[in-house]
């Protein structure tokens, strides 16, 4: 069944790009302008602009452009020439309403997926070129209201949602005194120093899915791990930061992150199932602190689930008996190649596995990831609208559940789940694991 | 007669040695200038390159319809496969050229037949021609599209265009193979001052982006 497109308001109105534009000064756009484009971009950046053709063979890559009957302004280079290629062929000229124009193409338009890159038979990094306008933006101080009040928590706070240091100890031990109705010894340790793993999750957990630590508890300790959560700043992997292109605050978030696990002495670090996170904590923060790879060994949950089936660690009871279908995040994916591994830990928990097509590196965005879903709903109809192709793609399957192993990409299909009316549930692989899994019989 | 023979002499004399001095010369500068960039500033590049993810990449996207690209758009893979490989090995292989060449320095290679490189070029023009309806004709990419793109279409295409011409004596031969021998000039010089460099940092991008997904992301690229 053909899903329908959807109209969305083209000229959106944000108060923080607004009032940005509104304090932004000449001066400090030609500061910005000369910062990253002649201080911290080098080779990458100009091989990429003077090698484009403008041959169009990025136009299909993006689930933006197949979402809205082929609009010619949201294929990966279009969205360039609106953005990169205006501050770059009128620099000198750049005006503050011109920030506020390039800055909605790339905070809003783009999710930074890479999918692109599999379309360009030169390689060119669209999502690369994207950042360094987000950063652009960041510098000029005009980036959307809610990613920005997110990353001003960030900088406070060190977690994303604003979560006081009681409110989170708290969570864990209300989460903890739950468990143990169900595991009478089961524990949440806090700032336990020498365990082999240090859990981290994103701010959002604490805050909206509070069951998922409960159900990461039971899993810690029905595998009979030594495990540990911080109780100060650092337990948060998240980074909107990154997204705004704040990246002093996202590398400042990740000493936090790094310098938590070293203080435990903890042998590795185990992160909940996010994409951008991981995106962050192996990929873009570590980097721009100097760490090449992450300076304590860091594995994502899919991973970590892995090791735990294929170690029979965790033990399935009774497989998961719903048809389900999976969803590739880009991060973890497009970023680390954890694909097969993730098919491996579905078929081990789910007795019917559907694969949507096309899958693995060529699956097609969630369109919420890379900031976008965290421009708030100014934006949401916008990003509804622009993603049909997803929410095509999944209906396809006719699944009746889906798992997304991503915290951003689960609530952005969600968001395309109910608009077009796909009947379905969006699910994480913590969420089935807990179900299936064999739990200690409580005498 | 006089004026052809000093016209036909000045351009395919010292003008030839000119274009290829800047061909060279601002190829080298080119890349030198990359380097040097990386060397100052992106060092990283280094520890992400390597060989055999480069080779993996390269190695799936020189091969029509082995990247999910090149299956998506058929027509452009077909068009741009056929294309480049004329625009590559027509200058090395034309008889005419290989004569030339012969005549200048005394020794030669085989070259192909006249009938096969005379329908070669024709299909390189109509090459041309389907690259230029895509430009006006879908919608995405006359988005993208501004005058240099033309531009850089034209002097691709002058030399198979103005070579097919003057081997036809079409009108004047005089004219068309001067005229073929500067707009062979034109592209050479251009290569490393238009969009056409991508003839000399592809190899380069590709090779960057095949590493980087191959040894740090441990994913496909093509």
């Amino acid at each position: 069944m053909a899903l329908p497109y959807i109209e969305y308001e083209k000229n959106i109105i944000d108060e923080g790009l607004e009032t940005g534009m509104k304090n932004l000064t000449q001066e400090r756009i030609d500061k910005a302008l000369a910062k990253v484009l002649d201080g911290e971009t080098g080779a990458k950046l100009k091989a990429y602009v003077d090698t484009c053709v403008h041959c169009g063979l990025c136009s299909d890559a993006c689930h933006m452009y197949l979402s809205t009957k082929r609009d010619p302004t949201l294929t990966p280079a279009g969205k360039v020439k609106r953005s990169l290629s205006v501050l770059l062929e009128n620099r000198g000229n750049i005006t503050p309403e011109i920030i506020k124009k390039v800055s909605i193409v790339a905070s809003t338009e783009c999710n930074l997926c890479k999918r692109c890159v599999h379309y360009c038979p030169f390689g060119i990094d669209i999502a690369y070129m994207m950042s360094v306008v987000r950063r652009i933006c960041h510098l000029c101080g005009v980036t959307p209201l809610y990613i920005q009040d997110t990353a001003h928590s960030h900088a406070v706070t060190q977690n994303q949602m604003w979560v006081k240091e009681d409110e989170w100890i708290d969570t864990l031990q209300w989460q903890e005194e739950d468990a143990r109705e169900e595991i009478p010894d089961c524990r949440i340790p806090l700032d336990k120093e020498g365990a082999d793993f240090m859990y981290s999750v994103i701010g959002p957990e604490p805050k909206f899915l509070a069951q998922l630590l409960y159900q990461t508890a039971i899993i810690f300790n029905t595998a009979g791990l030594n495990w540990t959560m911080p109780s100060c700043p650092g337990w948060d992997n998240s980074d909107m930061a990154m997204f705004t292109g704040d990246s002093e605050i996202m590398g400042r978030n990740k000493r936090f992150h790094y310098e938590a696990a070293q203080r435990l002495k903890v042998k590795r670090i185990v992160m909940g199932e996010c994409g951008h996170a991981f995106r962050s904590v192996w990929d873009m923060g570590n980097r721009w602190l100097g760490w090449g790879m992450p300076p304590v060994p860091m594995v994502h949950a899919i991973e970590f689930y892995y090791d735990l089936l294929k170690s029979g660690k965790i033990k399935v009871k009774e497989k998961y008996k719903k048809s389900v279908t999976l969803h590739d995040p880009c991060n973890t994916i497009r970023g680390m190649g954890l694909h097969e591994k993730a098919r491996y830990v579905v078929n081990e928990l789910c007795e019917n596995f559907i694969e949507m097509h096309p899958n693995r590196e060529h699956n097609y965005c969630c369109n919420a990831g890379g900031g976008v879903i965290n421009c708030g709903p100014p934006f949401k109809k916008k990003r509804v609208a622009t993603n049909r192709i997803k929410a095509q793609q999944i209906a396809d399957t006719g699944a009746e559940i889906l798992i997304t192993p991503c915290h951003n990409c689960h609530s952005g299909m969600e968001d395309i789940i109910g608009d077009y009316g796909v009947g379905m549930h969006v699910k994480f692989i913590n969420d089935i694991m807990y179900e299936v899994m064999e739990k200690p019989e409580i005498e | 007669m006089n004026s052809f023979n000093s016209i036909y002499n000045f351009v395919s004399g010292p003008l030839v040695w000119l274009a290829f001095i800047v061909f060279i010369g601002g190829s080298i500068y080119r890349i030198r200038n990359l380097i040097i960039l990386v060397n100052k500033k992106e060092r990283f590049i280094y520890t992400y390159m390597s060989l055999k993810y480069s080779l993996r990449s390269i190695s799936h996207w020189i091969v029509p319809f082995a990247t999910i690209s090149w299956r998506t758009r058929p027509v452009m893979t077909i068009t741009t496969f056929i294309f480049h490989a004329g625009l590559v090995i027509m200058p090395f292989f034309l008889s005419a050229h290989v004569i030339m060449f012969h005549n200048a320095w005394g020794f030669s290679w085989g070259s192909l037949p006249e009938g096969f490189t005379d329908a070669v070029t024709l299909i390189v023009i109509i090459c041309c021609v389907i690259f230029l309806l895509r430009r006006v004709a879908l919608r995405d990419v006359k988005f993208l599209t501004d005058a240099s793109d033309y531009a850089v279409l034209l002097i691709a295409a002058a030399p198979f265009i103005t070579g097919f011409l003057a081997y036809h004596n079409f009108g004047s031969y005089h004219f068309w193979i001067i005229l073929h021998i500067l707009s062979g000039e034109i592209m050479l010089v251009a290569i490393p001052f238009t969009k056409l460099r991508h003839m000399l940092y592809a190899v380069f991008t590709r090779a960057y982006i095949g590493s980087e997904f191959g040894k740090i992301r441990h994913a496909r690229d093509w």
